[in-house]
């Protein structure tokens, strides 16, 4: 059979039986058992990852009274928590702030992290593999531990209470920049050197060549750096003073007295502070697929 | 449109030198290509002329302008790559014309350039494909399409058809030299086929271990070899190299059969007796190996048998009517004229 015959097939020949097909009555009976073991673990999962969201919303529609009822469904739902979230001004502001300091740090991470990443894998200069090291041995120092010099930094700057005191310390990550320069690592040097010689500038290569390249690399960054920044909570409560300069979560954790926590209108919040991160997934996600089929087909 | 000339090009990483003191003047609208094997520093000249790889030492001329100092982009110069370098993000018609981005033309002047190439290059229903669209011929025409519309001084093409199957490769090698034909520019084509070589050459440089072996036309490095490497190397299947001696006498085989008669230049000395495929036959000329057929391979018209002799696996082209089978005995000649003498220590070639 010539290979041409054997890739298309004969649609009108029927298969041939092979050891599968002869024993057909048992073989599906495995198959199904297999099936449902698949679906019952890809069930418990999705049940894991629901849960929790689930008893989000589930709180956020109970009285105080009901909070530690673990009922799913409320006994008595209602939308007076949302009502009251909504109507304190507060929280319009808390999410401004929130929104304003994650887009600005995803942006510049996007901006900053793909220049360093592609500088350091596209560019062979001293020190390079030094400086490399240097950007990722940040990575091993918790965040905890650096609270107190950034605290420290931003009273000497000045830097207290404001959006440029908590967006500094995540305005270009290690992870970032290791990320992005491994997707350039797939980035075939002919295109930059075609590039080249059609004449462009080594910043015009990286911004309108390179770039689009990664372009499923700049999409899963987005969705870290945004998601990261949307929930921080450490830093932007130990740098902010002010009602007025708080984030969701900071402003969140604000409900309540020093007796007793408002859980259910921190729930409330919280279920609608999800609302920007699914959106943000659902813009990128499709460009992270496209990017894993993309990788597929080239294999 | 531009001569081109290296003057004692070097290149060395560190403190290996892989390029060693090249000399080559290129004429203007000259097609040369340069072949050899892999790491033979053929891309890498290629990659100096263009300013993609720095110059340790030398000159590298286009035209009456040293460039060693400038910027590929202002060399005058554009290049094709291997896996063709079309931005798999970009229309082809953006793709072209990325290749006018430092041109100072208005757009309606770069549209025009741009729909004359996709013309000559019959590609003018595809310029609004992304390259994805595109299957591999197409998309090395598009990276052809990207160098001609600068209309450069100097086409580079590095291996352009290497990821191109059989067929495909022989129909753009085609179209190739019919650009050539048409446009004239002076072409630098790297390539380790030296069929592409033969076919598309004015001029071919045969390149070994960063030094050039030979340079010549397809006749001359195919009947007047250099040197054994080059004898080897162009012509397929590569020429069969027979151990002989040379002494005032004449030139014989180690058995002691005498193959030419009167003094050789250089007497007294081992020698190496070249002889192709094509030009050995059973009833040919003067006799020079028998022994047992081993393998024959029908080619259609012709048929390569390897014959295992005292003097090594021998291989010759030969009718494919004739009745030659494995297991055969046979006895291989060749005519004088057709015999390549060259030195047993250096390889060089000598005269006869």
């Amino acid at each position: 059979m010539s290979i041409v015959s054997e890739r298309v097939g004969n649609p009108a020949t029927p298969p041939k039986a092979t050891s599968d097909t002869v024993f057909a009555g048992r073989a599906p009976k495995q198959a199904n058992m297999g099936q449902i073991l698949r679906w019952l673990i890809l069930f418990l999962g999705g049940l894991l990852m629901v849960a929790p969201i689930a008893y989000m919303i589930s709180t956020s529609l109970k009285w105080p009274h009901e909070i530690y009822n673990v009922k799913l469904i409320p006994d008595e739902p209602h939308l007076e928590n949302y009502t009251y979230v909504l109507e304190d001004g507060r929280f319009y502001l808390w999410f401004l702030n929130s929104i304003i300091i994650a887009l600005i740090t995803t942006v510049c991470n996007l901006f900053f992290d793909s220049l360093v990443g592609y500088t350091l894998c596209k560019f062979r200069f001293p020190g390079r593999y030094i400086v490399f090291i240097a950007i990722l041995s940040t990575l091993m120092i918790p965040t905890e531990m650096l609270v107190i010099p950034w605290y420290m930094m931003s009273q000497a700057f000045g830097w207290l209470d404001s959006y440029w005191g908590i967006m500094f310390p995540g305005l270009m990550t290690a992870f970032g920049t290791f990320l992005m320069k491994q997707f350039f690592e797939s980035v075939p040097d002919d295109f930059l050197e075609a590039a080249r010689i059609d004449g462009l500038n080594e910043f015009q290569i990286w911004w309108k060549v390179a770039m689009p390249l990664v372009k499923p690399a700049l999409a899963a960054l987005a969705i870290f750096v945004f998601l990261g920044n949307w929930t921080a909570f450490l830093w932007p409560l130990i740098v902010t003073n002010s009602v007025e300069m708080y984030t969701v979560p900071v402003g969140l954790s604000s409900f309540g007295d020093e007796v007793d926590v408002a859980w259910e209108l921190i729930a409330t919040g919280a279920a609608i502070s999800t609302l920007p991160t699914l959106i943000v997934f659902l813009i990128f996600q499709r460009f992270i697929i496209r990017g894993v089929v993309m990788a597929g087909l080239k294999g | 449109m531009a001569n081109l000339s290296l003057k004692k090009l070097t290149k060395a990483y560190g403190k290996t030198e892989v390029l060693h003191g090249i000399d080559l003047d290129i004429a203007d609208g000259e097609f040369v290509v340069f072949v050899g094997p892999s790491g033979c520093g053929k891309s890498t000249s290629l990659r100096m002329i263009a300013g993609l790889e720095e110059i340790t030492s030398g000159e590298v001329w286009i035209g009456d302008r040293m460039v060693n100092n400038m910027e590929p982009k202002d060399r005058d110069i554009a290049m094709v790559f291997q896996n063709y370098a079309i931005y798999p993000h970009m229309t082809v018609r953006r793709n072209i014309a990325f290749g006018l981005w430092t041109s100072s033309m208005s757009k309606a002047d770069k549209n025009k350039r741009i729909e004359e190439v996709a013309r000559i290059l019959d590609m003018s229903d595809l310029l609004d494909r992304k390259p994805s669209q595109l299957s591999g011929g197409q998309r090395q025409r598009v990276a052809i399409g990207r160098a001609m519309v600068r209309h450069p001084a100097v086409f580079l093409f590095d291996e352009p058809l290497s990821n191109l199957d059989a067929q495909l490769r022989t129909q753009m090698r085609l179209e190739i030299k019919k650009l050539h034909q048409r446009v004239g520019n002076t072409i630098i084509f790297v390539t380790h086929d030296q069929v592409e070589a033969m076919t598309l050459a004015d001029r071919i440089v045969i390149m070994k271990d960063g030094h050039i072996q030979q340079v010549g036309t397809p006749q001359e490095v195919f009947y007047k070899p250099a040197n054994t490497f080059v004898a080897k190397f162009i012509g397929a299947p590569s020429m069969n190299l027979l151990q002989a001696t040379s002494d005032d006498q004449g030139v014989r085989l180690l058995n002691g059969q005498k193959i030419m008669t009167g003094p050789r230049p250089g007497t007294d000395r081992n020698i190496l007796l070249g002889v192709r495929p094509d030009d050995l036959s059973f009833d040919g000329g003067v006799p020079l190996v028998s022994g047992k057929i081993s393998v024959c391979e029908p080619l259609g018209s012709e048929m390569l048998i390897y014959v295992n002799s005292s003097e090594g696996e021998i291989v010759a082209k030969v009718s494919s009517q004739s009745d030659a089978q494995v297991g055969d005995e046979v006895r291989l000649g060749a005519s004088v004229d057709a015999l390549h003498l060259f030195d047993g220590q250096s390889g060089a070639a000598l005269d006869r």
